[in-house]
């Protein structure tokens, strides 16, 4: 969950955010991402972050960060409180799939959710070659992997549509990096989401 | 442990001679503060930092008197050169407050007016007042703001009353294993300490110093049920178990586990130098404190008066001041689009946490306080 500078899925979510906007980082690592969005775009930023070495990490940084974990919902933020709700390659760990999502439009305007793409033909090649799938987006062993949600972007979009969720952008990426526009869900290594809903 | 203590203090008194009304209605025509002061105060002053005392804290926060070198400050852990609350870095001033028992005017003090020691004459001080007078010897100290408030506990409360009080003076308030208010359930607990002290036949009204006593059971009494409610059932179960001072039942009510031993020891000790009066006063001012009084009981309302940054910290076994507790600020630090962080600290001592001396809770304090701008 540690985020780096440059990772693509950054670049994209901080294309999306204007200036002065208020963001919210679900699982902010050390804080890298919102730090960047500060120190660029001049957002208001505040992070959540379940790990005492990233909460620590966040602090030194100067990023506002609440120690806390996802799980047991947002209670501390009001309604509406926030722009962007960004959850970076987090969804997958997250047991409360639709009450995280839904909890993220509820304090949130919008909902910007990245996650790796399980279908990715090289994952898939792994796969029919007998083992679980080790990528640039899946970097763990299967003993090891704090994922416990294996989905695809056609399985992700069947979940938008029965919560009511409307997908407002999205972006699919290879594992370098670079946008992958025609047979998504079979060529995209990460994918990256604008979701709003109606009121 | 890492850094340094900052070695031999002194104490200092400063006298007040304007009245200080208080929330009660009483009023004290003059008083005493005794304080400490570690490190340097810079040229412009931007670099002190406030410790505020819990229930039974006072003025010696860190360091040793040259005379009594093992009379270590209580929260002399985190205080030096290189700790947390770098005294090469900062100016740290330690006050005992109003109402106090360690040198500044409290019930023990004699009352100009009457030539006797306050007793049960001593009025009521809360929260506020006491944050009052802190501001009053900030004011001698040429201190018009504070790098930082901090304090755990009852400190933290005043920390957070700080930032309400004196929004203009207060650039960032670190609120330690506190509450916005107290539960129902922690009322019950002080009010049951009180009762221990005023059914005492020693308390006399609280003018046991003419009588040339003290109401010592009582105070043992408190003090006892307060440091169960301090400690986690783990970190109890661990230290004590059910072990027995000897190997067998003795049926009767004599110290037989160990757990009482402890118990009746820190009862003892604490009996022997701390004040009933000002236990009670101490209790009651945690009873009393609840900022968000002044705004019908909404929080949010209380807190869009602050203008700090804040680090709050709470501990993962405190069950007298949950991390819940703690979190019913972060809240409304959020609601007001406040710069807030939140480290929610796994530290196996319950409520007494904060005054461990832990790698990963010092570590949060020393980074928050690093990126301060002095």
């Amino acid at each position: 969950m540690t985020h780096t500078l440059g990772r693509p899925d950054f670049e994209l979510i901080a294309g999306w955010i204007e200036p002065g906007h208020r963001v919210l980082d679900l699982g902010c690592g050390d804080g890298t991402l919102l730090k960047h969005l500060i120190d660029l775009r001049g957002v208001q930023g505040v992070g959540v972050e379940i790990d005492d070495a990233n909460v620590l990490a966040a602090i030194k940084n100067g990023i506002n960060v609440i120690q806390g974990n996802l799980e047991r919902g947002l209670d501390e933020f009001a309604d509406q409180a926030f722009d962007h709700v960004v959850l970076s390659r987090t969804l997958q760990t997250v047991r409360h799939t639709e009450g995280i999502l839904r909890e993220m439009l509820r304090v949130g305007r919008e909902a910007v959710v990245s996650f790796p793409n399980f279908a990715y033909w090289k994952n898939l090649r792994s796969v029919i070659d007998g083992r679980m799938p080790v990528s640039e987006d899946l970097p763990y062993q299967w003993y090891d992997s704090p994922n416990v949600r294996f989905f695809t972007l056609l399985d992700f979009e069947d979940l938008c549509n029965k919560m009511g969720l409307i997908i407002r952008e999205r972006s699919v990426l290879d594992e370098e990096g670079n946008p992958v526009t025609s047979e998504v869900n079979f060529l995209g290594s990460l994918a990256v989401y604008r979701l709003t809903q109606t009121r | 442990m890492p850094g340094q203590s900052v070695g031999a203090v002194e104490s200092q008194r400063a006298h007040f001679d304007q009245p200080l009304h208080l929330r009660s209605g009483g009023v004290l025509p003059a008083y005493d503060l005794v304080y400490e002061t570690y490190g340097t105060l810079n040229v412009a002053k931007s670099n002190a930092i406030l410790v505020c005392h819990a229930l039974s804290g006072h003025h010696h926060v860190a360091g040793h008197y040259a005379d009594q070198p093992q009379n270590i400050g209580w929260w002399d852990n985190i205080v030096g050169p290189g700790r947390p609350l770098d005294t090469d870095r900062f100016f740290i001033v330690g006050l005992n407050n109003l109402g106090g028992c360690h040198g500044s005017t409290g019930p023990s003090s004699t009352n100009p007016a009457t030539g006797k020691p306050w007793g049960a004459e001593f009025p009521i001080v809360a929260v506020n007042d006491w944050v009052h007078a802190q501001a009053r010897l900030a004011d001698i100290l040429g201190i018009d703001s504070w790098a930082a408030v901090m304090g755990g506990s009852l400190g933290g409360m005043q920390a957070l009353r700080w930032s309400i009080t004196y929004p203009e003076r207060v650039r960032n308030a670190i609120v330690i294993a506190a509450a916005p208010k107290l539960s129902a359930q922690n009322i019950a607990f002080n009010d049951v300490a009180r009762q221990a002290i005023l059914t005492d036949p020693d308390f006399h009204g609280g003018n046991y110093y003419e009588h040339n006593t003290r109401p010592l059971r009582g105070l043992r009494l408190a003090r006892m049920l307060g440091h169960i409610t301090y400690l986690s059932d783990d970190q109890m179960g661990a230290k004590f178990g059910r072990e027995l001072r000897n190997s067998a039942f003795s049926f009767g009510f004599d110290v037989e586990f160990e757990v009482e031993s402890y118990l009746r020891y820190q009862g003892d000790k604490f009996a022997g130098y701390f004040d009933a009066n000002t236990y009670l006063l101490m209790t009651k001012a945690l009873d009393y404190f609840d900022p968000s009084r002044e705004d019908d009981g909404n929080l949010n309302a209380t807190m869009a008066r602050s203008k700090a940054n804040f680090l709050i910290a709470s501990f993962t076994t405190d069950w007298r001041f949950t991390p819940a507790r703690s979190k019913e600020i972060v809240a409304a630090l959020l609601a007001n689009g406040r710069n807030v962080s939140y480290a929610e600290i796994d530290l196996n001592f319950g409520h007494d946490s904060f005054l461990m001396e832990d790698a990963h809770y010092h570590a949060v304090v020393d980074a928050y306080l690093r990126n301060i701008k002095l």
